[in-house]
């Protein structure tokens, strides 16, 4: 359920790295305004909880495959939103380094696929107004299963659009998207479950946690679901503008790409060292021309959608056999260096 | 992959992030510059770009060999991390069945190409961001991020995360062989002792919060925590900083793959 | 020298949940002593050492640090004059490096950060851990960990020092280097523990607790000499005695 690296395109990556940046920011404020000092420690310490947990595997009933915890749900419902979206942010930011789940420009999508959605919708919208009034352990069990489960599937549903937006996969909306909520909405239920459980538990062995976290404060928890909602809506506005700003000033999504070079620059079929130096004469005059493309490009945007490169017969052959030079090389250095620098102790 | 597996390998990683060599000596921001930059370049290759790719394999194997990180670690990690992408690049050669001629007689269909290109961008940023930390230490990477403007709850959040970690991975181990020794086969694995396990962990977890709360104010902890300035930017670093950039955009804007094989078949021909 | 004074006087605590931990203790601790707090497993050792620097305050009776009586308002300020180990150097070392978590407590203090930068120095070298400074704490050994903890501590100069088992997880050598190092220690010390040999090595004073009262007080080698009263008190004579 990770985004990858690999998948996004720049634009996509740098809005949903934008929009993280505004929520952890807006949380830092938050917290900072109507700081509880405890919590601190507790945030820091049930971040590394939630990593902990995440690692201990389980039998799925029925399936025998095993799954393992998210943790979002549980956060909010201890820390409440704002808090929980940090730990929750922080989790994944250090799973994208210590385990390279996704990689870091991916890692502006995972949080938000995985902190907004059950911080600041799953949670004040859909489990706070179902458990009010010290509810029983079935009425928990529903609410955590309804706000895990509706929180995974945005957050799945994102994943679809975030890939679908970067346009390096090849899959058709509807086979992603049938691909995908299935699937999460079993995560979800797990989730859901395990949530309960845990909330559960300790509910009946330490009632009086509940009673001093920030999340049964009003003011941690008192966000009001419309506020939540006029939030969303601008958030939603402000990155659809971004991505069709982006979307039409790059038509290919920042991929302000070499092949557009290439198609206007008409490649010399003749091979020789004396073209290559032309083709780069050709190219560093070219580049001052390139705003002047861009907008040309803008006009005619139906003309610029796919993105196919210039492969023909004598630039890909040439390309591998480069390739496979460069590579060399860069073996040559790496074992070089290793060799030297062994010498050395 | 088994709980100690997984917490020996994030031990691991630590460790070797902590080791002094040239890179490790380069300022934490350069490194996270560098490495984010390396990453939008990578990243800002179209689908169906193989052949540009190629060069940037020197960045991780400079870093690699530079740092004395092993390779077959980073490798392993590369192999082993989350499938997503290869889960969902698999589709493109299902999907996109126009043919393209590699060379001469050569066919190839336009997914495999873009399959390739997604594998490339992968290990390309995968390794780039595990050799991050591996060179930086994660504590430098947050003080890198707390200096480049992250604001500092989330920062000093990032510190005791990771302070926590290591502690909590060993009570939560503890937990997980006490419940796999006394159950058999599928028995006492399920979704209940599960989340009774998480429970118990939890309940631990607040006990913790406490103590080291109560720890902070008997040294005088007031609300904030105090941070200092510990490394400075050098020449080194900018140099650093700035031949990545100029690299990068050298390779972007030049196929210098293409360039050397064309001069290799001039030469030849 | 009052100014280094510890006075607990009838002092009462509650815990929420109806545990009454601690049922009238009065003792004196002047400038300089070293005392040991011995009992059984939940006789209020720990709720006793909480007053000392007001995590908790008396619900009865009253504490006297220095010329401060514990209240919420001189809480901060007793803070500063009293420096607790706890048990655990997990929980005590919380910060992201050794340097770090010793810096915490100075930097709350206010101090400059050039100064910051030398105290860490001294007060690492003191408890020989000098070349740990740029490591995690969780790279450390147990025993450096409760060195480098009680380094956190002192780099805030406290006159008085307490510690909650200062040796438990230790093997015996590292005991013995903590052993020396607190012998060195010119500060009030007030030390709770099992460890008994250790006590009759560091401490001159011995306070029995028992079901939160004071139960004997006075030299350790006699107090930690009387077989039956410690057997009261689920203890026994300390290994260095029982040789005799």
């Amino acid at each position: 359920m990770h985004m990858a690296d690999a998948l996004l395109s720049p634009a996509v990556g740098a809005t949903f790295w934008a929009g993280t940046l505004a929520t952890i920011a807006y949380c830092s404020k938050k917290l900072k305004e109507n700081l509880d000092e405890k919590s601190i420690p507790l945030m820091g310490v049930l971040g590394a909880f939630i990593f902990a947990a995440q690692m201990i595997n389980f039998t799925i009933p029925a399936t025998g495959s095993s799954g393992h915890l998210g943790g979002g749900m549980i956060l909010a419902i201890i820390l409440g939103p704002h808090a929980a979206f940090l730990v929750m942010a922080s989790v994944l930011t250090v799973q994208s380094l210590f385990f390279a789940d996704g990689g870091l420009l991916a890692l502006g999508c995972n949080i938000w696929n995985l902190g907004i959605y059950p911080c600041f919708i799953a949670y004040p919208l859909i489990y706070k107004p179902l458990t009010r009034n010290n509810p029983g352990n079935g009425r928990i069990l529903f609410a955590s299963l309804l706000s895990s489960g509706i929180g995974l599937q945005m957050g799945a549903f994102s994943v679809v659009i975030e890939t679908l937006l970067s346009g390096k996969s090849e899959l058709p909306f509807g086979t992603f998207l049938l691909l995908m909520q299935p699937i999460h909405l079993g995560i979800g239920i797990v989730e859901g479950i395990v949530t309960a459980g845990v909330i559960g538990y300790v509910r009946t062995v330490r009632p009086e946690l509940f009673e001093s976290v920030p999340s049964s404060r009003p003011l941690a928890a008192g966000i009001s679901p419309k506020n939540v909602l006029v939030t969303f809506v601008i958030l939603a506005a402000i990155t659809g503008g971004a991505l069709s700003w982006f979307a039409s000033t790059f038509p290919d999504g920042l991929e302000w790409s070499i092949e557009k070079v290439y198609g206007k620059a008409e490649l010399p079929e003749k091979d020789g060292i004396v073209s290559v130096l032309k083709r780069v004469q050709e190219k560093i005059a070219f580049l001052p021309d390139y705003a002047f493309k861009k907008s040309e490009n803008e006009i005619k945007q139906e003309g610029a959608a796919p993105s196919w490169p210039g492969v023909d017969m004598g630039t890909s052959l040439s390309g591998i056999l480069g390739a496979l030079i460069v590579i060399g090389v860069i073996m040559i250095i790496g074992v070089g260096i290793r060799a030297v620098r062994r010498n050395k102790s | 992959m088994t709980f100690d597996k997984e917490y020996f390998n994030i031990g691991y990683l630590d460790r070797l992030s902590y080791r002094d060599t040239v890179i490790h000596r380069l300022d934490s921001r350069a490194k996270v510059i560098a490495t984010t930059i390396f990453i939008i370049t990578v990243i800002s290759y179209p689908k169906y770009e193989v052949i540009s790719l190629v060069p940037f394999f020197i960045f991780p194997v400079l870093l690699i060999t530079l740092s004395d990180t092993p390779f077959k670690f980073v490798l392993k990690k590369i192999l082993v991390v989350s499938p997503f992408a290869v889960f969902i690049g698999i589709f493109n050669p299902l999907f996109d069945t126009r043919t393209v001629t590699l060379a001469h007689n050569a066919l190839i269909s336009a997914g495999w190409i873009s399959l390739l290109s997604i594998m490339m961008k992968f290990a390309l940023t995968i390794s780039a961001a595990i050799l991050l930390v591996a060179t930086t230490s994660f504590p430098g990477v947050c003080n890198a991020l707390q200096r480049l403007g992250i604001p500092a709850p989330f920062t000093s959040q990032l510190f005791f995360l990771y302070r926590y970690i290591f502690v909590l991975m060993e009570e939560a181990m503890r937990i997980v062989r006490a419940r796999d020794l006394r159950s058999f086969g599928n028995r006492g694995t399920g979704i209940k002792v599960f989340a009774r396990l998480i429970g118990i962990l939890l309940v631990r977890t607040f006990e913790r919060a406490e103590r080291i709360y109560e720890a902070m104010l008997s040294r005088g902890f007031g609300g904030n925590m105090p941070s200092m300035r510990q490394f400075r930017f050098t020449i080194s670093d900018a140099v650093f900083v700035f031949l990545t950039m100029a690299f990068f955009f050298a390779l972007r804007f030049y196929n210098i793959t293409e360039m050397i094989g064309r001069l290799i078949q001039g030469i030849t021909v | 020298m009052s100014h280094h004074l510890v006075v607990f006087d009838s002092v009462f605590f509650c815990y929420p949940d109806g545990t009454e931990a601690i049922k009238g203790v009065s003792f004196r601790i002047t400038h300089g002593e070293s005392v040991g707090i011995v009992g059984a497993n939940g006789a209020g050792k720990s709720t006793l050492l909480m007053h000392m620097n007001g995590y908790l305050i008396p619900m009865k009776g009253s504490v006297i640090i220095g010329d401060l009586y514990l209240d919420k308002k001189t809480r901060q300020e007793i803070r500063k004059k009293v420096g607790v180990v706890f048990q655990n150097p997990d929980d005590q070392l919380f910060m992201p490096t050794v340097f770090d978590d010793v810096a915490f407590g100075p930097l709350n203090l206010g101090m400059s950060e050039e100064k910051v930068r030398e105290r860490v120095d001294e007060v690492l070298k003191t408890v020989g851990c000098l070349s740990l400074k740029d490591k995690p704490p969780h790279h450390l050994s147990a025993g450096q960990k409760s060195a480098v903890a009680i380094a956190s501590v002192i780099a805030m100069r406290p006159d008085i020092l307490v510690m909650d088992e200062p040796a438990s997880n230790l093997d015996p050598r590292s005991r013995r280097q903590l052993i020396n190092l607190l012998r060195e220690f010119e500060h009030t010390k007030v030390i709770a523990s099992h460890d008994l040999d250790m006590i009759l090595d560091v401490c001159k004073r011995c306070i029995v607790i028992k079901e939160g009262r004071v139960v004997a007080d006075g030299p350790a080698d006699r107090i930690l000499s009387d077989r039956v009263q410690l057997e009261e008190n689920n203890l026994e004579l300390p290994l260095s005695l029982q040789r005799l």
